[in-house]
């Protein structure tokens, strides 16, 4: 099986984001980055399907040569090998990103692609969908349940009140969600060896976005809400509240 | 000017007209009104079509785009893609509006890579200025709101639910409904949704709910949720979950509200023995109304909270759910 992960290089979700001076970029200077959430469940159910079906594990990403950090925390994890697409800029286009990871994959053999659901950042949660129309092959997203046999994949995607099952044959996206396994952290001996493993840059050139960041704001601030009280003998008052001030119930 | 807006619509289990989807309709009235002209059409993909079209008119649709099959019972990710592009094409869509559930999260991509058109989900808000549009989302945990420009038509817009008004149903409208030919190809229909595993649960999903009730690590043994149903039972709300409650094992991840579960945006939502992590409040800082139930009196769950009751949930919450029920 030739297996491939797409993997994103994202702000840790503790950090603290500030608006860069241009308005329409985040200040990444003050930002630690981390292999994206929803990634390391693509990462994991990449290793458990080659241990099943044998193959060997790619790691793809679209990023600057920092995004090199990504790539060998899933080597250390147990991918086999990485690419680096390495952008002439940076992008916040889905479309573009997919286009950039189609032409990459679709130029070599594969069975399965992986998939997070989204990245932790700016969340459009598009790519993976994206990349399947564009290369020709079945694709589900928001997956949870994952069963691949040599030519065929079944499973179950999360959707509102239950669960859709589905099957297709490979090749196949899937972009995975919280709840189909439980990642594995990389050892130290997992750490030093991704140091050795091999990891091929290539330059892209990438084409105007259609997609734009027009500015960044903060959101409007919260009022700062109100204590009731202590206790159950606040609720009278919290009821009256939501009735009456908030309207809501 | 005329300015045609497409709309992606679905239906709920029963047949019913999904809220999201009228609050789609409800979207693109506003924005043929502004531009001055236009139509709104509605693609409708079912097994079985019955009032539906009707209901969309009534709702806003001028014309209505329907593929009636027996396939259609579930979402079929192809057949949606390419009737998508087709209806698109048919009526000369600007923009196109998607409903922010599974499903139209699912599309929203296949559709930008069919059309080649830009597009952008979780919207909150959309403008229409010299024929342009934009709109705006919530990025990085809700920290950022990022304001995204379309530079290729049509506009391809996925909206979080329960964020944009709804028109009031008129009965009185009528729209054209006219059966969409689509060109299926094999591929298509490569990936087969077979069916749909329904959960046990009464309470509507937390992503869609208008009222949702989480608990967190304070409900101690999962046991506390029994409570939280209860309580969600009688406000008509989802029940979701803190990541802490989730990984305790107490909840399912589906129910998990936060930057590695859903964003919820209801217009009520209740924090029941939550502390308020940051990567909980990326998923419900937008919601309307924020009550906080907490005995520490300094978690930072209480700086976002419209209302707060410092208090044992175990003491508060079954006298809450005794007023609910007094109310309703």
């Amino acid at each position: 099986m030739n297996i491939i992960v797409c993997i994103k290089q994202v702000p840790d979700t503790e950090a603290r984001v500030q608006i860069s001076e241009q308005g329409n970029s985040i200040d990444s200077g003050q930002i630690n980055f981390i292999l994206n959430p929803f990634d390391e469940y693509a990462v994991e159910e990449a290793l458990r399907t080659q241990e099943k079906l044998g193959g060997e594990v790619t790691v793809v990403t679209l990023g600057d040569e920092s995004a090199e950090n990504a790539i060998r925390t899933a080597m250390a994890m147990g991918a086999d090998k990485g690419i680096l697409l390495k952008a002439d800029r940076a992008t916040d286009d889905p479309l573009q990103v997919a286009r950039a990871l189609a032409a990459e994959i679709a130029s070599g053999e594969f069975d399965i692609v992986f998939f997070g659901k989204q990245g932790v950042g700016n969340e459009h949660g598009q790519v993976g969908m994206a990349l399947a129309e564009l290369i020709g092959v079945p694709g589900i997203s928001g997956v949870s349940r994952l069963e691949v046999s040599a030519g065929a994949v079944k499973g179950a995607r999360e959707v509102e009140g239950g669960m859709e099952l589905f099957e297709c044959g490979l090749p196949a996206v899937i972009s995975t969600q919280k709840g189909l396994n439980e990642p594995r952290y990389p050892s130290l001996k997992g750490r030093m060896a991704a140091k050795k493993k091999p990891l091929e840059v290539k330059p892209v050139a990438l084409a105007a976005p259609l997609l734009t960041v027009e500015a960044l704001a903060y959101p409007p601030q919260r009022e700062r809400g109100r204590v009731l009280g202590e206790g159950s003998a606040t609720v009278a008052e919290l009821v009256r509240c939501l009735k009456e001030e908030a309207k809501v119930i | 000017m005329s300015f045609n807006v497409l709309v992606i619509t679905e239906q709920a289990d029963g047949g019913e007209l999904k809220k999201s989807s009228r609050e789609a309709l409800g979207l693109a009235r506003a924005l043929v009104e502004k531009a001055g002209g236009g139509e709104v059409s509605a693609l409708l993909l079912t097994a079985a079509a019955g009032e539906l079209p009707a209901k969309l008119a009534a709702c806003g649709a001028d014309r209505v785009f329907l593929l009636e099959a027996a396939d259609c019972q579930y979402y079929q990710p192809g057949v949606y893609a390419a009737a998508g592009k087709a209806a698109v094409e048919a009526c000369g869509a600007s923009a196109v509006l998607v409903p922010g559930s599974a499903l139209g999260r699912d599309l929203t991509p296949r559709l930008s890579a069919r059309l080649g058109a830009p597009a952008a989900t979780d919207c909150i808000q959309a403008e229409l200025e010299g024929g342009k549009v934009s709109a705006l989302r919530p990025a990085y945990g809700g920290k950022i709101q990022m304001r995204v420009a379309f530079a290729a038509s049509p506009a391809i817009l996925c909206l979080r639910p329960n964020v944009f008004r709804a028109c009031p149903a008129d009965s009185s409208r009528a729209a054209k409904v006219e059966p969409l030919a689509v060109a299926l190809t094999d591929k298509d229909r490569a990936l087969k949704i077979t069916g749909l595993e329904r959960k046990q649960s009464e309470t509507p999903d937390v992503a869609e709910a208008n009222i949702v009730v989480s608990g967190g690590r304070g409900m101690r043994e999962g046991g506390g949720f029994k409570m939280l149903e209860e309580l969600a039972g009688a406000l008509g709300a989802g029940v979701g979950a803190s990541r802490a409650a989730v990984d305790s094992g107490w909840r399912p991840h589906s129910d998990q509200v936060g930057q590695t579960g859903k964003f919820v945006s209801p217009s009520l939502y209740v924090a029941v023995g939550i502390s308020g992590a940051v990567q909980h409040l990326a998923g419900m800082i937008d919601s309307k109304v924020i009550v906080a139930i907490n005995k520490d009196a300094d978690a930072p769950i209480f700086k976002v909270a419209n209302y707060g009751i410092v208090g044992d949930a175990f003491e508060v919450v079954p006298v809450l759910i005794q007023e609910m029920k007094k109310h309703a």
